[in-house]
């Protein structure tokens, strides 16, 4: 896809981290979700955040989006802001993340009184300024991708679930991120519409789009992650390949967890 | 009989006509400006700085625990002692809309907050700013919900525009006083009077129906 960022040209593969991460820590109303979490991103490569639920991945991917003030460390984009938080960090500081990142929401997030184009094009038109005719040929470029072409005059609750989803995924496209945020991107899906939206996500990472992922879906994760990181407690537990931390865990957390997940019963 | 049915004809314009000079454009143009307040009031109120949302709290429980008679008052024979005079139907609007101001701005304030977050961060994340987000994305489903509570204030603002008689503006029941008095047919004219009310509150009532249905095209109800 001609909107996939061309980062590879200019850098030799696997060595520039786009995203760093570093003792980032956030607690809300005394209690600390977040200790102390360093993250390393190289462009075009996908990370993969597991962990149980209240672990503080979520949390992780809404400070990196700037939708959450952490009350310490930094985060830094090779391509643009890099913010170093303390209590003095002004709200516009934060949110100068939002410029290279955009984030993808477990329950969609539509906007309901608009089409799906209009969901796709508020941002570029509205956000980014750039001209309406310009910003329409890309999100109708896009929705063809994901096979929503012809749904662009529905309004989302005309939609399944996972045909919402993937207007989501297009409307975080749409804003030309250098980093895409995936927060459970199918926990809110009925299982048969999962693939549909999943496959979307492996496209996009086999084109070389860097991406953070919330999931539970451990063989997804496997499948499309490059790194996995498993969190528990705020703290990063362990990290490494996929194949490792989610084939061969070392740490006795990682191995309970995904031994949980992949037998259920 | 024939005589009652003679008065009400000939008490029919004067009353209509009280209706149109007064009542109507008194509430449409109170109401209008009482909006305006009250989405003022709602944001200071949402603002998260403690000084403005106390002043709005203030307001809003001052407007709320005070009759509008009382305030229409103050207003009138009152504020004229401080050196600040005016006639009765700059007053009347002036008090008409602070009111409207103070009922709507909760309304208007319940209704943003029962926008889900995620429509915020949404926004956000397609890098709107805070206004951008709440013009475009938040108010546009709260007016959906604040049209039904909204209508019942427009619809007593409507009744309530009656007290400004009070202080001789011209308004539809200012007339029917005077027909009244003149002629001594209390019952037949201030029935009259109910009866021309009520038809604009049925009016009303309608353009109401046809809004919400307008602004409901696009949801599900869950």
């Amino acid at each position: 896809m001609s909107s996939a960022p061309d980062h590879t040209a200019a850098t030799p593969s696997g060595s520039t981290p786009l995203l760093e991460v570093s003792g980032l820590r956030k607690s809300f109303g005394g209690t600390e979700v977040l200790t102390s979490i360093d993250l390393r991103v190289e462009t075009g490569k996908v990370l993969a955040l597991i962990g149980p639920s209240g672990s503080g991945k979520t949390t992780v991917l809404r400070c990196l989006n700037g939708l959450e003030q952490p009350d310490a460390g930094t985060i830094s984009f090779a391509d643009g802001p890099s913010v170093t938080f303390s209590e003095a960090t002004t709200r516009r500081r934060r949110e100068s993340l939002r410029t290279r990142s955009a984030m993808v929401f477990q329950g969609y997030n539509l906007f309901p009184h608009r089409t799906v184009l209009q969901n796709v094009t508020e941002g570029p038109i509205h956000a980014l300024g750039r001209p309406k005719a310009e910003a329409q040929e890309l999100a109708e470029r896009l929705l063809d991708r994901v096979g929503l072409a012809e749904r662009r005059d529905a309004y989302p609750h005309e939609l399944s679930g996972g045909q919402q989803q993937r207007v989501g995924i297009v409307r975080a496209l749409a804003m030309t991120p250098s980093l895409l945020l995936f927060d459970e991107p199918t926990s809110a899906l009925d299982p048969e519409l999962v693939g549909d939206v999943l496959r979307v996500i492996k496209e996009l990472a086999e084109e070389g789009w860097t991406m953070v992922l919330v999931t539970h879906e451990l063989s997804f994760a496997r499948d499309v992650a490059d790194e996995v990181v498993f969190m528990d407690g705020g703290v990063v537990v362990e990290r490494g390949p996929a194949s490792q931390v989610l084939g061969e865990p070392t740490q006795e957390r990682t191995q309970r967890f995904v031994h949980r997940l992949l037998n259920p019963f | 009989m024939g005589e009652a049915w003679q008065l009400v004809l000939d008490s029919f314009w004067p009353l209509l006509q009280g209706a149109l000079v007064g009542t109507i454009p008194l509430t449409l143009i109170s109401f209008a400006l009482g909006l305006i307040i009250a989405l003022v009031v709602a944001m200071m109120r949402l603002s998260g700085s403690r000084v403005l949302a106390g002043l709005g709290r203030a307001y809003v429980s001052a407007i709320r625990g005070t009759p509008l008679l009382v305030q229409l008052f103050v207003i009138f024979f009152g504020l004229p002692q401080l050196g600040l005079t005016w006639a009765a139907w700059p007053s009347a609007l002036v008090a008409f809309s602070l009111n409207v101001g103070g009922y709507a701005a909760e309304i208007i304030r319940a209704a943003i907050l029962s926008v889900p977050a995620g429509q915020w961060e949404a926004g956000y994340t397609v890098g709107m700013s805070r206004t951008q987000t709440l013009r475009r994305i938040i108010l546009p489903q709260a007016a959906r919900v604040s049209v039904p509570p909204l209508s019942n204030s427009f619809i007593s603002l409507v009744k309530d525009t009656s007290l400004a008689a009070m202080i001789l503006v011209d308004e539809a029941f200012k007339v029917a006083k005077e027909i009244a008095a003149a002629t001594n047919e209390f019952l037949i004219v201030y029935m009259e009077v109910a009866v021309i009310y009520w038809l604009i509150c049925v009016v009303l009532s309608g353009v109401q129906d046809r809004i919400e249905r307008r602004l409901e095209r696009h949801v599900v109800r869950a």
